[in-house]
């Protein structure tokens, strides 16, 4: 979803979800996170336009909402694909061959680290540890997680989501 | 009170007092870069640091309370290869240009890498910058690979000017200070109101004056204390001249002054241009009816012809025909006798002020 | 609900329900014909637990056993490693590795006809069946405490915990117990956080209780971030109402009215679970005001982490609930005197908390006659790596680590040698296998260089690199890194960078050296634990595997192979060569030379240790060195 703030009208359509989270959330500095959490569920990542608001409306300062943003690494401020890939890179995965599950979704996806492909369908992250350890080594795509993952099984598992 | 052991000497200190206020207050050094007396405390420096010889641990003396009995050591070889290692971290990170710095002479860091005789860091040196330069304002340069970030620009912006402009963003090495969105400090997302307190708090080169640029180091600066001639608030400034040019304005950090902890607005700090200004008018002048023409005046020529004047203008047409207005600029007494001037001299009410300057 | 009176009537009235799991169960008190327990913690769910739960659902239905037959979704059994898990009631069958397909069967066979499914049962190391969930050499040795209720309830039904027992604790310090007196017992049983620093809990509660304020709150640290360990992602899973219950009592001890779950945000099962029980907790009146009708007030809230690991670290962990960034700030003051919003708090982990209502129900001797001296009770550890059973274990404190990773973890995976094993995550080290007869407590850890940690313990065979181990581990406490002190900023990296030079080939002389100055500093200046623990990965390495170090600086070569760049040359074994030429067409760099019919021969120098001309020969005469 992009803002096309043409007028009064469409901005307001925009920012309804928003208003929708501010609702539950009162202006309180201690409900920051949670709204910037439910914020980027509503527009996939966090755009300019909704940390202003955002901003304005919990009367925070804009570069202390930044400053969260970029702080904490479940935050994006570009948008992101349908689907979330996370590679485990946990010490588990690591010694049961993360590395090479990485380098197989980076050959077929063709983005690497923190990117998102062009048509916006998958994004590619390495995060720590999941806690999936048994099963290492793991991917998680969105909510599931694939476990014990050969090269061959991890291209079995993309498909799915093509 | 309380009674404290500070290098084997006793020592009795006033009990509500950090241990780093209670040291250097009975005389001994203590190297800092994040603490400042008049912000928040941060301990993130880690040069204050101590040596508690009850724990045996390194403590930071900034954010730590004396309580009776405490010992400790501030400059056992421990202590110093601590800080030294610290400094040499710092160093690793920092480009190593003080022949060209605007900071050269005035850094804390150039200070420490001095006092413990690093020409360079033992862990390498910064060759390429990692971050742009940030110059897109009037007024303030920003190098983040100058900043060691100990956060007393974020401090004072948030603390005490209340701007709430700056914040730290990012995280781990990566970490730097930026205005909002990352935008220059002048964009219109900025609230950044060019006060200036955050270059006075850089204890580096990171944070420095853009039209003081080129314009003198530290030791070249002649330094005069002067009340801002801007409104009638009266801060206290500090005129750094070279040259019998004002090249830079400093704060002046004293209680009991209108702006203790150093405060100033973007006039006071940068609107000095206008005294070497070839424009600036330094006679009064007499506009020449026939030509049409300013001609250059002494104070008694032209106090003595505004005099007539308001005379010839009285006995025309009385006291109404006068009208006045004052300026913010002035001091209340000033206005004071501006009005008193108008009500009590001319016979005039008509007495306005321009609250803006 | 109003009295622990009330509360023992509805425990009793589900007690029956629950009767069939027990040993005790006597036929003529059943409810329900069998019990199928399918595991649905996070291991198991991703191997497909909650089809195998719906095919159980449709099937029972499809023969009308609905009624007779109850499903339960647990939390997790441990051994995730073999899941989706499903354990049969009354006669307690354990089955691993069940699909959807296996479901008709043990209907029909095990439930309906009373056999057990031979072919589905667990097979230990020797190749035997077995059927005993308690026989299993995996659960036979653990001793649990703390995880006493996962997989054994339905962990989103508060009525299960209940019948466990659950609440009557919390009733009884409320009934009988002066918040004085809860502290004393604490103190008794010994008990020592399970965080990591293993600082006396009932010590540290006393210092929230002592200190002046009217508002109080306790925290439950749930930001379990380690790499390798998912003990209290298990227990938030599998118990969220033993957290609940043990807060609440910490709450009571302290004088606490509000708390906070700081949970990862990469946990979603478990967050969901906690936000259930604590709805359920509070439709009966356990959280809330006036519980059991007594001036006690506790409200709870959870709230999730934004993906930083420093917000383990309890400063930061405030910080970050607070709304900021989760930067730690300098201790003191510490918490207990000025914590959330400057108010005192309290602070314990998970299993910490876990553990609490059983102290307080079974009596502190009971919990302290486990474990040594120093360490009372038992530690969850989350045992990985290359270990042939990974999955969650509880142990008496004073087990060795032998006993741990060989008798119930089965030994090295592929009958590979042990080299190490890794605990305390990336605070903790190495320790080799000289000391695999450790008795596991706090202080022994220590004494090696490792540390107690929250408890992940990954076990590295002899292909694991250890330079490369630090430089991993490494990596990941930089990037987690908050940046605001020095030290661990700026320290870290250049420890990390070092640690590459020396993974890619380009180590120096000195580095090893230049390594432990940089560490020993790091450890001594850094603000927080992160910081403060950051090198203990590279020190124990170094300390006892120096001569890997050495061998990838000097000698140009990494002894496992594990460093691509400074992986060993190939070289052809000229008996088994049948010069075939393939190998010298498959040569990316041209080393292989060699007459048709004669013997070949690899230049070393020209090689780049590709390992292609292996992939390729058709008699494997190829060989790395």
């Amino acid at each position: 979803m992009t803002c096309a703030c043409n007028g009064e009208k469409n901005k307001e359509k925009y920012f309804e979800p928003l208003y929708m989270i501010f609702e539950e959330y009162g202006p309180d500095d201690k409900n920051l996170i949670p709204v910037l959490q439910n914020a980027q569920d509503e527009y996939g990542y966090l755009p300019e336009d909704v940390l202003k608001e955002i901003s304005s409306h919990m009367k925070i300062p804009l570069c202390k909402v930044y400053g969260v943003v970029t702080f904490y690494t479940q935050f994006h401020l570009e948008p992101r694909g349908d689907n979330i890939i996370r590679v485990c890179m946990g010490t588990a995965c690591h010694v049961r061959g993360a590395s090479d599950i990485f380098e197989v979704v980076n050959d077929e996806l063709g983005i690497a680290d923190g990117e998102t492909t062009e048509d916006l369908k998958f994004t590619l992250e390495r995060v720590a540890c999941i806690g999936a350890c048994g099963l290492a080594p793991v991917i998680m795509v969105n909510d599931n997680t694939h476990g014990r993952l050969t090269p061959d099984k991890t291209r079995e598992v993309l498909d799915i989501y093509r | 009170m309380a009674l404290i052991k500070i290098n084997g000497k006793e020592h009795e200190v006033e009990s509500d007092l950090s241990i780093l206020e209670a040291v250097r207050g009975e005389g001994y050094e203590i190297p800092t870069l994040c603490y400042h007396p008049d912000l928040s405390i941060s301990g993130g420096c880690r040069l204050c640091i101590v040596e508690d010889v009850d724990s045996g641990q390194l403590i930071t003396s900034c954010s730590t309370g004396v309580t009776e009995g405490l010992e400790i050591k501030t400059a056992s070889e421990r202590v110093e290869r601590a800080r030294r290692s610290v400094v040499d971290l710092l160093l690793s990170d920092h480009p190593l240009d003080c022949m060209i710095c605007e900071a050269d002479g005035n850094c804390t860091l150039q200070d420490l890498a001095y006092r413990y005789g690093l020409n360079e860091s033992t862990l390498g040196s910064k060759i390429d910058p990692r971050f742009e330069i940030e110059h897109d304002n009037p007024f303030i340069v920003h190098d983040p690979d100058k900043c060691i970030l100990c956060g007393r620009c974020i401090r004072v912006d948030n603390e005490i000017q209340c701007s709430d402009a700056i914040d730290f963003i990012n995280r781990g090495f990566t970490t730097r200070i930026a205005a909002a969105l990352e935008k220059d400090l002048g964009d219109d997302d900025s609230t950044c109101v060019f006060c200036g307190q955050c270059v006075e708090m850089c204890p580096t080169g990171a944070l420095t004056y853009k039209p003081s640029i080129g314009e003198g180091r530290e030791y070249n600066l002649e330094h005069t204390e002067t009340t801002c001639g801007y409104c009638g608030v009266g801060c206290k400034l500090d005129l750094k001249t070279r040259g019998n040019k004002v090249v830079e304005v400093g704060s002046i950090y004293r209680e009991g002054t209108p702006n203790p902890v150093g405060e100033a607005c973007v006039k006071g700090r940068f609107g000095y241009e206008f005294i070497d200004h070839p424009d600036r008018l330094k006679t009064p002048l007499i506009k020449d009816k026939e030509t049409g023409e300013f001609n250059e005046a002494s104070w008694d020529e032209a106090l003595d012809y505004i005099g007539d004047k308001f005379n010839q203008i009285k006995e025309e047409s009385g006291g109404d025909a006068f009208g006045a207005l004052c300026s913010a600029r002035c001091s209340n007494e000033d206005n004071y006798l501006m009005q008193k001037l108008m009500r009590a001299g001319l016979g005039s009410h008509t007495i306005d002020h321009c609250a803006r300057l | 609900m109003k009295s622990l009176e009330e509360l023992k009537e509805i425990r009793d009235k589900y007690k029956n329900e629950i009767q069939i799991r027990k040993k005790e169960f006597r036929e003529e008190e059943h409810i329900h014909k069998a019990h199928v327990m399918v595991c649905t913690g996070t291991g198991c769910v991703s191997s497909g637990a909650r089809d195998v739960v719906a095919e159980f659902n449709d099937e029972l239905g499809s023969r009308n056993l609905e009624d007779e037959v109850k499903v339960v979704g647990t939390g997790c059994h441990g051994l995730c490693e073999l899941g989706p898990l499903v354990i049969v009631y009354p006669e307690g069958t354990f089955y691993s590795e069940i699909t959807r397909d296996d479901v008709a069967e043990i209907v029909e066979e095990h439930i309906i006809d009373g056999q057990i499914v031979e072919r589905l049962l667990y097979e230990d190391k020797s190749g035997k069946k077995i059927a005993g969930y308690n026989d299993i050499d995996f659960y036979k040795r653990q001793k649990r405490i703390a995880l006493k209720n996962c997989g054994k309830i339905n962990p989103e039904s508060i009525e299960e915990y209940f019948a466990e027992g659950g609440y009557e604790a919390l009733g009884k310090v409320i009934d009988e117990l002066s918040p004085e007196e809860v502290i004393e017992m604490v103190k008794d049983s010994g008990l020592r956080g399970r965080g990591g620093g293993g600082f006396p809990t009932g010590l540290k509660w006393s210092f929230a209780a002592g200190a002046p304020g009217d508002k109080k709150y306790v925290i439950c640290n749930a930001d379990e971030g380690d790499p390798g360990a998912f003990m209290d992602r298990s227990v938030l899973e599998g118990d969220p109402h033993g957290i609940i219950e043990g807060m609440a009592i910490s709450a009571y001890a302290i004088g606490a009215d509000e708390g906070y779950i700081y949970v990862r945000a990469e946990y979603p099962l478990a967050v969901m679970r906690l936000k259930k029980a604590i709805i359920d907790a509070e439709e009966y009146g356990i959280l809330g005001d006036n519980i059991y009708d007594s001036d006690f007030s506790f409200d709870l809230h959870v709230k999730e982490g934004a993906g930083a690991f420093v917000c383990g670290e309890e400063t930061a962990l405030m910080q970050s609930i607070e709304g900021n960034r989760g930067m730690p700030t300098p201790r003191p003051p510490y918490p207990a005197v000025k914590g959330l919003w400057g108010k005192p708090t309290n602070i314990n982990n998970v299993e910490t908390l876990v553990n609490i209502p059983y102290i307080i129900l079974e009596g502190p001797e009971k919990f302290s006659a486990v474990g040594t001296e120093g360490s009372k009770g038992t530690k969850v550890f989350a045992l990985t790596g290359k270990v042939n059973n990974t999955g969650l274990v509880e142990i008496a404190m004073g087990t060795t680590l032998r006993e741990i990773i060989f008798d119930i973890g089965g030994g090295v995976q592929g009958g590979k040698e042990f080299k190490a094993v890794q605990t305390g995550g990336p605070s903790g080290g190495c320790v080799p296998k000289e000391h695999l007869d450790l008795s596991i407590d706090y202080e022994s850890l220590l004494d090696v260089g490792a540390m107690m940690g929250s408890g992940g313990m990954v076990v590295m065979d002899e292909d694991t690199c250890m330079v490369d181990v630090a430089r991993f581990f490494l990596d990941f406490t930089q990037s987690e890194s908050c940046g605001k002190c020095t030290p661990c900023r700026i320290g870290t990296k250049r420890m990390l960078q070092i640690l590459e030079r020396i993974t890619q080939g380009d180590g120096q002389g000195g580095d090893i050296d230049l390594l432990l100055e940089l560490g020993a500093r790091v450890k001594e200046t850094s603000l927080c634990g992160l910081g403060q623990t950051a090198p203990n990965p590279v020190l124990s390495t170094i300390k006892f595997f120096r001569d890997e170090y050495e061998a990838h600086i000097y000698d140009n070569y990494c002894p496992t192979g594990s460093c691509d760049e400074l992986a060993l040359p190939y070289w052809i074994d000229k008996d088994i060569c049948i010069g075939c030429t393939a190998c010298v067409n498959e040569c990316p760099v041209d080393a292989i030379s060699g007459e048709r019919k004669e013997p070949h021969v690899i230049d070393e120098d020209a090689c780049i240790s590709c390992g292609a001309c292996a992939e390729i020969c058709p008699v494997d005469a190829i060989f790395q060195k």
